[in-house]
């Protein structure tokens, strides 16, 4: 009996260690095979005169340089805008605000506000920015329809920074003298910078990867945007209007490449800024 | 030095050393944690340039009770305080106070030594740097005596730019300490200080205490009875004898009398280790 009861233990420790197994297998396959799939058929195109020179003629022959800059361009206006809002309302949220019913209801639209889908994002941007206020498709419009779509991801990131700051250390500086706003700026940010460096780059990278919410705001123009009111189209919007009239696949790949390698780049760097920061602070 | 710490150096000097002033008067204190009574009817006088050890089993209110004594309970949400602390005759607690000012004169120690993650100097330089002091060399000489005052210095001298997070467990709360002399307190208040360092700098830390205190009082939280005897001038015994009820201060008095001759029966049986 006792030996049964071991043995069926066993059995179902196996069985449980092998399908957890798999679906982490799942996962990282998943992630694999896209990359591989979009490196296989995008590696050819990636040469200096499809990153840096203009599309031409109705086939999208040539380059993407302009939607590369309009790519940036936008998602640099667009952190520039809300991170410091979000920082200021995570840390009214974290540290200043009596935490109860109004709190609570914030954090919660809050988390509604992210789970908005982003093509409602870009239809109530086109309407407000675009046509509401005059902004035209631009730079502008689309910078402040994602910050719609930022602004609760870096909210709730960094707020959840601020509250993993410990509570000891800011006794420290309050047992110092220090008044509130000495705490928050002097310590408790800069204890919590890393951790919201890292959410701000991994939202940067939301922003970069977005399409539905920049198509309807910047438009599809190709076009290297200088001032915030010029329009533009950016990778993702380039990308899928040339699969979608499967013009030129090949730029398509080589598109969705880079961009994936722009992403990924943007998701190292917080790695690497939120390892480099425990090994300094350990 | 600077002329702010050469001043403060050469305060006057306590009086004879049996004849200690008042610092805090404490009266009839009761203290809430919401609806719940942590601490009833607490009477005591805190000598001035002495140390006060605060004994009792865990749970009997002596951390909140050292806790009233700069307002840092203010920080808690949902706490209330009941009666009268005086600092130097003056209501701590009266409208108008602010605690952040009372902080910089009552500063504090905790029992897990906190650095921030910044360097060793910065550390120190952190509180001056709070309260207007901006001139460099003003800061080093600061910065040095504190550190120096703390026991620490000979350790830090040569590394002042690491970070503070780097030092061992009891080279980190003796920097905590020079980082709150660094503000000149009247009064340090010491939440069980050693209970989470090394030996040798238990060591240090006693001997720092008893150099101190003939310019700050020292008010001390300590579960280490040993601990109370060797450093401390006055003891104070608290106990909450019923979970549930509010703690009370059985016995107050000078530390060898507590020791050897205390006068209630609770004192005795727990500094005989009958409980506790």
């Amino acid at each position: 009996m006792q030996s049964r009861e071991r043995m069926d233990k066993r059995i179902t420790n196996g069985i449980a260690l092998g399908v957890i197994w798999l679906a982490a297998l799942a996962t990282v396959g998943a992630l694999g095979t896209i990359l591989l799939y979009v490196v296989v058929n995008g590696i050819g195109q990636l040469t200096p005169a499809f990153i840096f020179g203009w599309p031409h003629g109705v086939n999208m022959d040539g380059g993407i340089w302009p939607t590369i800059q309009a790519t940036l361009y936008v998602t640099a206006l667009a952190m520039l805008i809300t991170t410091p809002i979000a920082v200021l309302a995570a840390v009214y949220l974290a540290e200043y605000a009596v935490q109860g019913r109004l709190v609570s209801t914030i954090r919660f639209a809050a988390d509604s506000l992210a789970s908005v889908p982003s093509i409602v994002m870009g239809l109530f941007g086109l309407s407000l920015f675009v046509e509401g206020i005059g902004m035209g498709f631009s730079v502008l419009a689309a910078a402040l329809a994602l910050s719609f779509l930022l602004l609760p991801i870096i909210v709730r990131t960094t707020e959840e920074s601020i509250r993993a700051v410990p509570k000891y250390i800011r006794w420290g500086s309050y047992g110092l003298g220090a008044s509130k706003w000495q705490t928050v700026s002097r310590i408790v940010l800069p204890s919590a910078l890393p951790r919201i460096t890292t959410g701000v780059i991994l939202a940067a990278g939301r922003a970069a990867g977005e399409t539905a919410v920049v198509i309807y705001t910047m438009g599809t123009m190709i076009n290297a945007p200088v001032s915030p009111l010029d329009p533009g189209r950016t990778m993702p919007v380039h990308l899928m209007l040339m699969a979608q009239e499967g013009i030129n696949m090949p730029a398509a790949y080589g598109t969705a490449l880079l961009l994936v390698l722009m992403v990924l780049g943007f998701n190292l760097t917080a790695r690497y800024i939120g390892r480099r920061n425990r090994r300094m602070q350990g | 030095m600077s002329d702010k710490l050469a001043s403060h150096f050469m305060a006057p000097k306590a009086g004879p050393a049996h004849d200690h002033g008042d610092k805090f008067k404490v009266e009839k204190l009761d203290f809430f944690y919401g609806k719940f009574n942590a601490l009833t009817d607490i009477t005591v006088d805190i000598k001035r340039h002495a140390v006060t050890a605060f004994i009792g089993p865990s749970g009997c209110g002596k951390s909140t009770f050292l806790r009233c004594l700069n307002r840092m309970n203010d920080l808690i949400p949902g706490t209330r305080v009941e009666g009268k602390i005086t600092l130097d005759g003056n209501d701590i607690y009266a409208p108008g106070v602010d605690p952040v000012d009372l902080r910089r004169r009552v500063g504090m120690i905790f029992q897990q030594p906190n650095p921030f993650p910044m360097s060793i100097y910065d550390n120190v330089a952190y509180g001056p740097k709070l309260h207007g002091v901006r001139k460099k060399s003003e800061l080093d000489g600061i910065v040095e005596e504190s550190l120096k005052r703390a026991n620490v210095w000979k350790e830090v001298k040569d590394i002042m730019g690491r970070g503070g997070l780097t030092l061992s467990g009891g080279q980190q709360q003796r920097l905590c300490i020079a980082r709150v002399l660094a503000v000149e307190p009247e009064v340090l208040l010491m939440d069980e200080p050693c209970s989470a360092i090394d030996p040798t700098s238990v060591q240090k830390v006693e001997d720092l205490m008893a150099e101190l205190k003939d310019r700050i009082t020292i008010v001390i939280v300590t579960h280490n009875m040993q601990q109370a005897a060797r450093v401390s001038d006055y003891t104070a015994f608290f106990l909450q004898e019923l979970a549930g009820e509010p703690a009370h201060l059985i016995e107050y008095d000078r530390t060898a009398s507590l020791f050897t001759t205390p006068k209630d029966r609770r004192t005795e049986d727990y500094i005989t280790g009958r409980f506790g």
